[in-house]
């Protein structure tokens, strides 16, 4: 059984595919956000595209639909020269592993380069890398409620941007940790970056068992759990929590947990608020506060494109044509 | 082994190289772009020698290498800096030195992305031998013939130098 | 009949607290004589068993054949093999084949099978509601008399207590056992992992251990109230131990098992979504690994059983929820009890006990034993064999085992079934 380090990463220890932040090094993060650095200085001069990966195909596979993210992956890989191929697959037509399987062989047969992944079950991105030609690279770009690494990437390349130094930083996740690959992902890298603390508030039905194991501090009251924080980061609320009788209704979330500029006082003076979007406003955030002075939303959308571009090129990398 | 070679006769003799193509190629108004990073600091030089008007140039050529599989990404590349338009524009293109030509491929290729000049002319600091593609340079301070696992270190950009060192095994 | 002479083997018999070197004679179908008599008794077959344990044959109480249904996954002819080979003389089948076992004619079609197959002692287990919907009682009268030796709704959920009171009812009216697999549907729909600090790191859906409690303690009650006799299968929780032990001490007509791997793995065995370590109940926590290897050593769970679920590849190809549960665990289930007695102090007479007298006693069989007179099922084992599992010599139609290439202890080289000789020395007779 390889272990979950070990399937990212070529013999040579080159990382080949991006499907978790775990046993990933300080090292590594720091290199992907430095590279992501340089793609994103040279994203604003004239010309944004480069032929670092001129004749690799890159195949968006989603089985879930989310236009926001394959278009940032799509964006991110033209602007890196390859050709990339969008493949929407309704989860209703593969939802078994022989048909999945089925599906990445025959893609393959069509000398891919590269799959990126999104899946409503956890696991479908480990189960297509360890399946694959061992020349193709597999990105995770979210797979059910495991893992969305490229994600917490874009997070932490923001959080550097404004805030420098994670070793001094508190940082509060507020909202719905129990589905949430994105806060599973985000609290793996700003644990392995270093950061001071991690305070996650949800109510407990919101959140899963043995939260702190994650290696975060449990609050369920935004006045506590906001205390002293220097980032913010709300989650999307998905309106099944209230049918699954997780919640009672959008306007006792809002109440309760919903991020208001009068919560934002509870935090530091100076600090960011984020958010992965698509943002329900007046649920999970104010309008006024996810528009306001603190708010760096829009600034995690371009920023996207340049860490994506980092992710993309160094796995090419490590699967790349070799003399 | 260190072999310390002549900075100052070295630009002296890139400068004349470069006002002789000048000339003969009656250019006016060039665009001078150095390549990152030894590159920009002989360009530095010779765009105060030359007294050229137009603003220095700036190319990063890392996003365009062709050998990226084997290196890797380098984690810090500078955003390429061209000042001006230079679709039709006479450009005078420069490094420290010209090994095997891919980096002046890659400039090429990077250059042609922003615009068709009119020309190119390019100017080394130092020839060395090695070429692997079919590119050779206009203008250089100087021709040097150099054993192999013998590579020139330019040191800069204050008290510019340029010496000849043996690569260490297994650095 | 054969006539059989086994040789100067160590016997072990749990029935009478045999542990002595001796020899058996066996001829129809009984054991004829345990006394030295080599002379007058006319052997056809002689089997030297010096160095290896002579007990009774093992009996377990859940082994799913996949047929009738599921001929893709395993066959009834592959998976006597296995259970043959494995020491296995007699085994429960529970009743979620399809067609399920809810009508006579299909205990019948699964006798049928076994005859061709040559293995005797399969026990159907019959369905507690029709199509094991959990909806309407099944015919368990008719089930009972055509041969079925308990009734269960095997993993199929009863989510309307009431159902579950009358069937209780019902089953105690002709004494008929029901063995219950206590998880509550609501409490763990489409879970796939224990919920955990390992279902919580990979975001997986989660059965936690109070879907068993619960499920348990609500059965408890009805057991107290209808007198019906209960056997809890597969127990995987801690807390499970403590109400199974409550209740017997009160007095309550119940048992429990638990599945052989249950007592070897835990959360930790999933990472990183290797599906064949998908089962149901999901491997708990280490903790409750040590109170179910606790509880076999003190009696409170009375049987191990393998919990054997044969599957194609395509069942465990997929994202790991999306993979079907269960392991082939037919013929590590010896070797994985043995390791209990190092491991777990376990005594080598329980070890044997728990695979033999005691699923006896719980489905109401006649003792198996290995004193003259007693029906001649019985193995012969080689402790100290050690072995590897590959798959140039697994039987069983299912390859999902986590064991691949690992080197296990203790191997059965003789299978007797009704005075038989069914499995020597690697053949199939």
């Amino acid at each position: 059984m390889t272990s979950d380090q070990g399937i990212q990463f070529t013999p040579e220890g080159k990382l080949k595919h991006f499907l978790t932040i775990e046993g990933l090094s300080k090292s590594l993060l720091t290199e992907i956000l430095e590279v992501a650095e340089s793609f994103a200085s040279v994203s604003e001069q004239q010309v944004k595209k480069f032929p670092l990966l001129r004749g690799k195909t890159i195949i968006n596979l989603f089985f879930e639909n989310s236009t926001r993210t394959r278009t940032t992956f799509d964006l991110a890989a033209t602007r890196l020269s390859a050709d990339v191929l969008n493949m929407d697959i309704s989860t209703s037509a593969t939802s078994k592993g022989e048909t999945l399987l089925d599906t990445i062989h025959n893609l393959e047969a069509m000398h891919i380069d590269m799959f990126v992944v999104r899946h409503a079950v956890s696991g479908a991105a480990h189960f297509i890398a360890q399946h694959v030609a061992p020349n193709i690279s597999v990105i995770n770009a979210g797979d059910g409620q495991h893992a969305h690494p490229t994600q917490a990437m874009l997070d932490m390349f923001t959080i550097r941007r404004f805030k420098k130094d994670f070793s001094q930083l508190k940082v509060a996740i507020v909202g719905d940790i129990l589905h949430s690959r994105v806060a599973r992902s985000q609290i793996q890298a700003l644990n392995i970056l270093g950061v001071l603390a991690v305070h996650v508030i949800a109510p407990k039905t919101l959140l899963p068992a043995q939260a702190e194991s994650l290696g975060v501090k449990v609050f369920y009251d935004m006045k506590q759990g906001l205390e002293g924080v220097d980032v913010i980061i709300m989650l999307r609320l998905q309106k099944e929590r209230m049918t699954g009788a997780l919640l009672p209704t959008e306007s006792e979330y809002y109440k309760c947990y919903g991020l208001t500029e009068e919560k934002l006082e509870f935090a530091k003076q100076d600090a960011i608020v984020m958010h992965p979007g698509p943002i329900n406003r007046g649920v999970e955030i104010a309008s006024e506060v996810a528009d306001g002075m603190k708010s760096v939303i829009l600034k995690q959308v371009s920023y996207g494109i340049a860490v994506r571009m980092a992710i993309m090129s160094m796995t090419m990398q490590a699967t790349g044509n070799r003399e | 082994m260190i072999n310390r070679l002549n900075i100052q006769g070295l630009l002296d003799q890139l400068e004349q190289a470069l006002k002789k193509t000048i000339t003969d190629r009656g250019i006016e108004n060039p665009v001078m772009i150095g390549i990152h990073t030894g590159g920009v600091w002989i360009a530095q030089k010779m765009h105060e020698r030359l007294n050229i008007k137009e603003p220095l140039g700036l190319l990063d050529i890392s996003f365009y290498r062709d050998d990226f599989s084997q290196i890797g990404v380098n984690p810090k590349v500078k955003p390429s800096q061209l000042p001006i338009d230079i679709e039709g524009r006479d450009i005078i293109l420069i490094d420290d030195v010209f090994y095997t030509g891919r980096t002046i491929r890659a400039a090429l290729n990077e250059i042609f992305d922003y615009g068709r000049p009119k020309q190119v002319v390019l100017g080394v600091l130092l020839e060395r031998n090695g070429r692997q593609i079919p590119m050779k340079p206009d203008c250089v301070g100087e021709t040097i013939t150099l054993p192999p696992g013998q590579r020139i270190k330019l040191t800069g950009p204050e008290n510019l130098a340029i010496h000849v060192e043996t690569i260490e095994k297994a650095a | 009949m054969t006539r059989i002479h086994i040789s100067q083997g160590r016997i072990i018999d749990p029935e009478n607290g045999t542990d002595s070197i001796g020899d058996i004679y066996i001829a129809d179908n009984r054991i004829f004589s345990t006394m030295g008599q080599s002379d007058s008794f006319d052997a056809d077959i002689t089997i030297d068993a010096r160095n290896q344990i002579v007990c009774p044959g093992f009996i377990d109480l859940s082994v799913r054949l996949r047929e009738p249904g599921a001929t893709q996954k395993a066959t009834i002819a592959s998976e006597v093999k296995a259970a043959a080979a494995s020491g296995v003389t007699a085994l429960c089948l529970p009743p979620d084949t399809s067609p399920c076992i809810d009508n006579p004619a299909v205990v019948e079609l699964i006798e049928d099978k076994a005859k061709v197959a040559d293995y005797r002692q399969i026990y159907p287990i019959g369905a507690l509601t029709y199509k094991l919907q959990g909806q309407e009682l099944s015919s368990m009268f008719a089930l009972k008399n055509a041969g079925c030796i308990a009734v269960s709704n095997a993993q199929m959920p009863i989510a309307n207590l009431l159902i579950l009171r009358r069937a209780m009812e019902y089953a105690a009216s002709f004494d008929l056992l029901l063995i219950y697999r206590p998880q509550d549907y609501y409490l763990s729909q489409q879970g796939c992992a224990h919920e955990g600090m390992v279902a919580t790191r990979y975001g997986l859906p989660a059965i936690p251990d109070i879907a068993e409690t619960t499920a348990l303690l609500q059965c408890l009650e009805l057991v107290a109230h209808t007198g019906c006799r209960v056997h809890f299968g597969q127990i995987s929780c801690a807390k499970s131990i403590d109400y199974i032990r409550q209740a017997k001490d009160s007095g309550l007509p119940v048992s429990a098992d638990v599945a052989i791997h249950q007592l070897h793995l835990t959360e930790h065995d999933v990472l990183p979504f290797d599906g064949v370590y998908h089962v149901n109940p999901p491997f708990r926590r280490e903790a409750d690994r040590q109170a179910l290897r606790k509880a076999i050593n003190e009696g409170v769970l009375d049987a191990i059983c393998s919990d054997h679920q044969p599957h194609n590849i395509d069942a465990k190809l997929g994202a790991f929820p999306e993979t079907e549960p269960g392991i082939s665990s037919l013929e590590t289930l010896l070797p994985l009890t043995l390791s209990l007695i190092d491991e777990n102090k376990l005594d080598l007479m329980q070890a044997i006990a728990v695979l033999t007298t005691n699923p006896a006693k719980i489905l109401g069989l006649e003792a198996p034993g290995l004193a003259v007179g007693k029906f001649a099922d019985l193995c012969i084992f080689d402790p100290e064999m050690t072995w590897q599992i590959n798959p140039e010599t697994w039987l069983s139609s299912g390859r999902n085992t986590p064991y691949w290439q690992q080197n296990l202890r203790g191997k059965v080289t003789h299978t007797i079934q009704n005075g038989r000789l069914i499995f020597g020395q690697g053949d199939f007779f």
